[in-house]
Order: C-alpha cells, then structure tokens, then sequence
C-alpha cells in the first residue's frame, strides 16, 4: 500500500513537471494583455495578431517546406543506409561508413552548423556555387544531420524482422528488385513513415544549423521566433507556441502508432 | 548481375552525399583552423601558396591563442561543468520515473512511455521559452514564493546558471528515460522479490541488485544528455546571465562578433577533439566489455 502510494507521487510529479511548462504556455496565449505577465482577461487577441503577422506566415511557409524537403531526401538516403548496414555484407571502408552515418548523432549542433557554413563558402570560392546561402543550403544542412535519425530506426527495424522471409521469396523466383519492392519495403513502411516524421520535426524544430547556413530570403520560424524572445517576452510568440505544440505532439503521436505498428 | 548494381547504388548514394556534405566540411574546419588569420574575406590565408614556389603555410597559432587563454578554456570547464551537473539531476529525477514506469502494468506502462515522450517532440526552443515565462519576476514562481511567504520581494530566478540547469533538466529529461526505462524493462522482477526473501532490506536491494542491473541504462541516458549539453547553446542565450560563459557561447561570438574564422574552427575542432572523442572511444570499449561480461 505505502509502497504504492509513492510510485503514483513520483509518477504524477513527474508527469507535472514535464507538462506544468507547457500549460503555462497555453494559459499565457490567451491573455488579453500586451505585457505577457500581467494578467488582464481572457482573450483571442494574440491569435489574431499572429495570423495577420506576415513574418511569422512567411516563416512559417518556407520552415515546412524545408521540413519536407529535407525529410522526404534524408529518408530516401537514410533507408539506404539502413538497408545496407544490415543486409549488404560487401560496403568498402565499413567503419568509416558507420562514421559517416553515426556520428551526426553525437556532433553538437554548433559544430555541424559551422563546418556546414564554412563548407558552403570554401565551395563558393572554388565553383562559384552557392553564390549566397539560404533555402537551398538550409535544406543540404537538413538532409545531412537527419539522414542518421532515420538510418538508426530503419536499422533496428530491420534487424527485427526474419531475413528468411526475403530468402523465402527469392527461392519462389522473385528477382532481387522485386523482393525489395514486394517485401522488404512493405514490411518496413511503418518505420519508413516514421522515419520521416522524426526527420520532418527535427527539421522544423531546428535553430542552430538553420541560423549558421541562412542567408537573404531564408528566415525559417525558430529563427524568427528567437529573435523575437531572445531578450524578452512576446504575445505572438505564446499564440504561436500554443499550436505549435498541438500540432507537434499531433505528429509524435502518429510517430508512435508507426514506429510501434508490426513490431512482435 | 542486377542486383550487384543495386547494391552499389544503394550503398554509395548515401555515401556520396555524406562524404561530400558532412565529411569534407568537417576536413574544412580543421583546415581553416590551422590556416594562418588575417584581415579580409575570407579572413584567413591560403594554406597552399604557389607564389615564389610551393610552400605550405600552416600554423598552430590558433590553438596556442585558444589553450594559452583562460576565457577560451573557462569556458570548456564551465560547459563541462554544466553537463556534468544537469546529467546527474536528469538521472536523479529520470531514475526513479524509469523505474515505476518499468514496474506498472503493461497497459499503463505503454500510456506513461508515450506520456514521457511527447513533450519532446513539442519545440525544444518552446519549451525553453515556456521557462522563461515561469522563472520572470513576477512569473508564476515568484507569485507562489510570496504567497507562501518564503520571500518578501520577487527573487532573481532567471539569467543565471541556476535557471540553466533547470532548463536543461526539462529539456533533456525524456532522453535520460528513454533508455533507462529501456533496460530496466528488459530484467526481471522476480530478482527484486528475491532479494526481499532473501532478507536484504530495500535500501540494500537497492544498491546491490537494481543499481548494477541498470548501469548500462544509466551510461547509455547519461551519454544522451551529457554529450548535446557540452554544446548547448540556445538555452544559455536564453535563460543564463553573464556569470558563467559556455563554450557554446563562445564559438558563436567567435564567429559571429570578432569575425575570427580560424579562432571559432580551432575552437570547434577542439570541441570535437575533447569532448566527441573521447566518448566514442569510450562508448566502444564500454560495449566491447559489455559484450564480454554479457551484461
């Protein structure tokens, strides 16, 4: 009984501390106020400015393009890795591959950033290309450090399931295209979607490398949204996060019901 | 014959695109950071110079201006510092919540997971702001001190390093239980029973059968969260003061202020030298014993 009792307090504090932030968020969005702390009244103002603010549309439009851009080319690669790590016996170099592909994971932000923005210039001054940084080296830098996010889940999906099914259908006489393509893929679609979602969030959610490899024309919306509480609070920004977060927690969920589905 | 190829395209797509965008401009950083500085664009010289003959012109300046400057080294120990402090208070907090959520039902288990996660998947820059709501001085902390009557006047809770470590707790404490939760899933109950029958009290139960059981959940949490916090930048800018420099920050103004292309590669090489390295050495001997001791 006593033991029990304690297991529910830690849950439940747990719990609290993890979602307690998120509500005051929520609970700000909707005051009346312009000084975000002093409570005024119930009120959809903020909303209102936000749907009229054209930079933070703006922002808004061109970060979920990158999102997708980027999620959808870093799958692709990362599905290839994925599969050839652990169905491929012949890749030269492996351990350097595995590098290649492993530690995105484990560089800080900062650093990525970085060596991305210095790479985007030492290649302007060899080839003259990219003239100026922006959406496009956004979307490099994107594919880049999401393609091992979804390697590892594809990897782990993989390996989960029975080589033998593949074996199987060969030996019935399908061709190697087309026991990828019947198979293999189906099987690990879930996790495909999955993929995608994880790469399309951390797009979305990025600031760092997103803030080193911008240029003219390429404000994605965690950029715009530091900029505006870097230094202090802001009415729009709480409306903002309010859906933000209500969509995000949307996709995790969805993240879930792919990334468990098929699995035992 | 066909498949061959679709071997080889499979395995050198990635390939390609890695080494091209991730690999040559980790090359880059290291070679403007032994490039000698200078006025102008791009603010360094050439490292091959063909002028009077060829001549490699190199140095190490760079890094003895980093490594012979307290600010620079400062502010690696401060950030090594944070992470060391944050890491062990996700534990302290993240521990216990793996633990419970380990032993409940598995319909309840599945629930609380998800539960655990999902903020993580709502904005990192967010919920960093969400902070710096509850910590202003007439935020929902200070209101709460007062009413209580532990202080008489709003205290100072934001922009020092305290708010720092809050905010990193918060952030990163998902990923301290995802693995935790992961390998005390995997042991068996029965075994703390056991050691209960056997007349060993909780507190000793707890030292010498659940401890040990779960150190590679511990190492594996603490490796999530230590390693991303030794470069965290936003939150710092965000919540910390001026009392305590990181080297997140300074790699930034670096950069970004005193235009110091070589300074900020040297510092970002070094980064990559003192605190990704050694952990990944770390992390494969530690797998490699793991592997042998069968844990």
């Amino acid at each position: 009984m006593k033991s029990s009792l304690i297991k529910s307090t830690v849950i439940f504090l747990g719990l609290f501390f993890l979602y307690f932030p998120i509500l005051v968020l929520i609970f700000y969005s909707f005051n009346e106020n312009k000084r975000v702390m002093v409570w005024k009244g119930f009120s959809l103002r903020w909303y209102n400015e936000l749907f009229n603010n054209e930079q933070i549309i703006e922002a808004f439009i061109i970060s979920i393009k990158i999102a997708a851009l980027s999620a959808t080319f870093a799958t692709i690669l990362g599905v290839m890795i994925g599969y050839s790590l652990v169905r491929i016996r012949k890749i030269p170099f492996k351990s350097f591959y595995i590098f290649l592909s492993s530690t995105p994971l484990v560089l800080p932000e900062l650093i990525l950033g970085l060596s991305m923005l210095l790479f985007f210039i030492s290649l302007n001054n060899v080839i003259g290309f990219p003239s100026s940084r922006g959406q496009l080296t956004i979307f490099i830098s994107h594919v880049t450090f999401c393609i091992a996010f979804v390697a590892i889940i594809i990897q782990a999906r993989l390996t989960d399931f029975n080589k033998n099914i593949e074996e199987a259908a060969m030996d019935l006489g399908y061709n190697y295209t087309k026991v990828l393509y019947k198979i293999t893929l189906p099987i690990i679609l879930p996790s495909i979607i999955a993929g995608w979602l994880l790469a399309f969030t951390i797009s979305l959610d990025d600031l760092v490398v997103a803030s080193f490899t911008t240029g003219p024309g390429a404000n994605t919306l965690p950029i715009v949204v530091f900029s505006k509480v870097r230094l202090g609070l802001s009415p729009e920004v709480n409306a903002l996060s309010a859906i933000l977060m209500f969509a995000l927690i949307i996709i995790g969920l969805f993240y879930f019901y792919f990334n468990k589905k098929f699995k035992h | 014959m066909k498949n061959k190829l679709f071997e080889k395209y499979f395995v050198f797509s990635p390939y390609f695109w890695l080494v091209l965008f991730f690999f040559i401009p980790l090359a880059i950083i290291f070679k403007i950071s032994i490039s000698v500085s200078e006025w102008g664009m791009p603010p360094y010289q050439d490292i091959f110079l063909f002028d009077n003959g060829f001549k490699i012109n190199t140095t190490f300046e760079n890094y003895i201006y980093i490594f012979s400057d307290y600010y620079y080294i400062g502010s690696f120990v401060n950030s090594l510092i944070l992470a060391l402090i944050s890491t062990f208070f996700c534990l302290l907090i993240g521990f216990p919540l793996a633990f419970y959520i380990a032993t409940s039902n598995i319909r309840l288990r599945n629930i609380l997971l998800v539960l655990i996660v999902i903020p993580f998947w709502s904005s990192f820059l967010l919920r960093v702001y969400a902070w710096k709501i509850i910590l202003q001085n007439n935020g929902i902390l200070n209101v709460i001190l007062l009413n209580v009557g532990i202080t008489s006047e709003p205290l100072q809770l934001l922009y020092n390093q305290y708010a720092v470590i809050m905010g990193i707790v918060y952030t990163y404490l998902p990923l301290m239980i995802l693995p935790l939760y992961g390998y005390l899933n995997k042991f068996d109950l029965n075994l703390i029973e056991a050691s209960k029958d056997l007349g060993l009290n909780r507190i000793k139960t707890f030292f010498k059968v659940i401890l040990p059981l779960s150190v590679p959940g511990i190492v594996a949490g603490s490796l999530l969260v230590f390693i991303p916090v030794v470069g965290e930048f936003i939150i710092p800018e965000m919540l910390g003061g001026s009392d305590r420099l990181y080297y997140g920050k300074i790699l930034w103004e670096e950069f970004f202020v005193n235009r110091n292309w070589p300074g900020a590669s040297a510092l970002a090489f070094s980064g990559i030298i003192i605190l990704v390295l050694p952990i990944v050495i770390f992390q494969i001997l530690y797998s490699r014993w793991s592997q042998k001791n069968e844990i």
